[in-house]
């Protein structure tokens, strides 16, 4: 098993843009949330069971994250109509990016595609509202990494704009 | 007995029981001390229910248990209310009985079952009822919730023995040695 984590962005760096189909006829443009902080959240595959976990999960913290002035980005390597069916069944309310033409594109930006599975790594990005990567994270593949490091990073950036 | 929702105006501890906000089974001061964050309607904390029995007549008075609500609200439809029947039974003092029964009867969570567990339970039924629609124990659950996030909670159950989040499989045996050997 070959795994690069050390290709993986790190803190500091410029977020690399993308636009990607949510449903079949809607595109996301990370840059359009300029202003606000972003969570990206890279995982291998809908349907698995830790996925799923760690889906619902963020789902029930949406309050959360709105309450941070957070918007939460899914995205994997499943196409668009994988990723409606996965969300009604699971009723997902934060939009899944389907990285899937080029297959992993996205993945490969932020350097978290596993070019062995042909999937992207479980991996989080909290980027600032400037467009630039507050933290980034990669979990063993069937580890479900929670929310505790997502909620830490935004409370920092939370903190650094009412001391400014 | 008119208790009002026991809210914490300071973050509460994340990994251990706290005698002035958690439903708790066992003296606070006891040597081993366990949490669950767990949702009613979840099958995998239903399997962990009579495990949790277990370890507790095992330990008997050394053991502190703590119970805090997760409820995967989205994908269990019913996990909300059967959250806040609990509180609502505690806000009458019988906490544990609601638990036990919520349960004992995860296939049956819905509004007339809960009906049906209060009068079982021996509370005004009418009362768990109405402060459940009204939302009265809304945020206490939704604290439970935070708690557990910030904790490292990423599924349910999740237990902290001792004050650390315990991987391992849900085995009394195991559970019971972490619980002995970890402090």
């Amino acid at each position: 098993m070959v795994i690069h984590k050390s290709t993986v962005l790190p803190a500091g760096t410029a977020a690399p843009d993308f636009t990607l189909k949510s449903t079949p006829d809607e595109t996301v443009t990370l840059s359009d949330f300029r202003g606000h902080p972003v969570i990206l959240f890279f995982y291998p595959s809908d349907w698995s069971s830790v996925c799923g976990d760690q889906a619902a999960l963020y789902n029930e913290l949406l309050p959360e994250f709105q309450e941070l002035d957070a918007k939460l980005l899914g995205i994997s390597v499943d196409g668009v109509w994988c990723h409606l069916a996965f969300s009604r069944d699971r009723k997902l309310h934060f939009p899944l990016l389907a990285d899937f033409e080029v297959k992993g594109a996205v993945a490969r930006l932020y350097g978290v595609y596993r070019e062995d599975d042909g999937t992207s790594e479980r991996a989080l990005f909290v980027i600032n509202a400037k467009g630039v990567i507050h933290w980034s994270y990669v979990s063993p593949v069937g580890v479900n990494p929670g929310a505790e490091g997502i909620l830490s990073a935004l409370e920092e950036l939370r903190n650094k704009e009412e001391t400014k | 007995m008119n208790r009002e929702p026991v809210r914490t105006t300071t973050r509460p501890k994340l990994t251990l029981p706290e005698a002035n906000r958690d439903h708790i089974q066992g003296p606070i001061d006891a040597p081993y001390l366990l949490l669950e964050y767990g949702d009613y309607e979840c099958p995998h904390c239903g399997e962990a229910y009579p495990i949790v029995r277990a370890v507790q007549k095992q330990l008997g008075n050394r053991l502190c248990f703590a119970f805090r609500n997760f409820p995967l609200t989205n994908i269990h439809r019913y996990a909300a209310h059967a959250a806040e029947a609990a509180e609502a039974a505690g806000a009458q003092g019988r906490f544990w009985e609601m638990h036990d029964l919520l349960f004992e009867n995860q296939d049956a969570l819905a509004d007339k079952n809960l009906a049906q567990y209060a009068s079982a339970a021996g509370i005004d039924a009418r009362r768990v009822i109405n402060e459940i629609l009204t939302g009265v124990h809304t945020e206490r659950v939704r604290e439970d919730f935070r708690c557990g996030a910030r904790a490292g909670v990423n599924g349910t159950p999740t237990f902290f023995i001792n004050g650390a989040r315990y991987d391992g499989e849900v085995e009394a045996d195991r559970l019971i040695a972490m619980l002995v050997n970890s402090d």
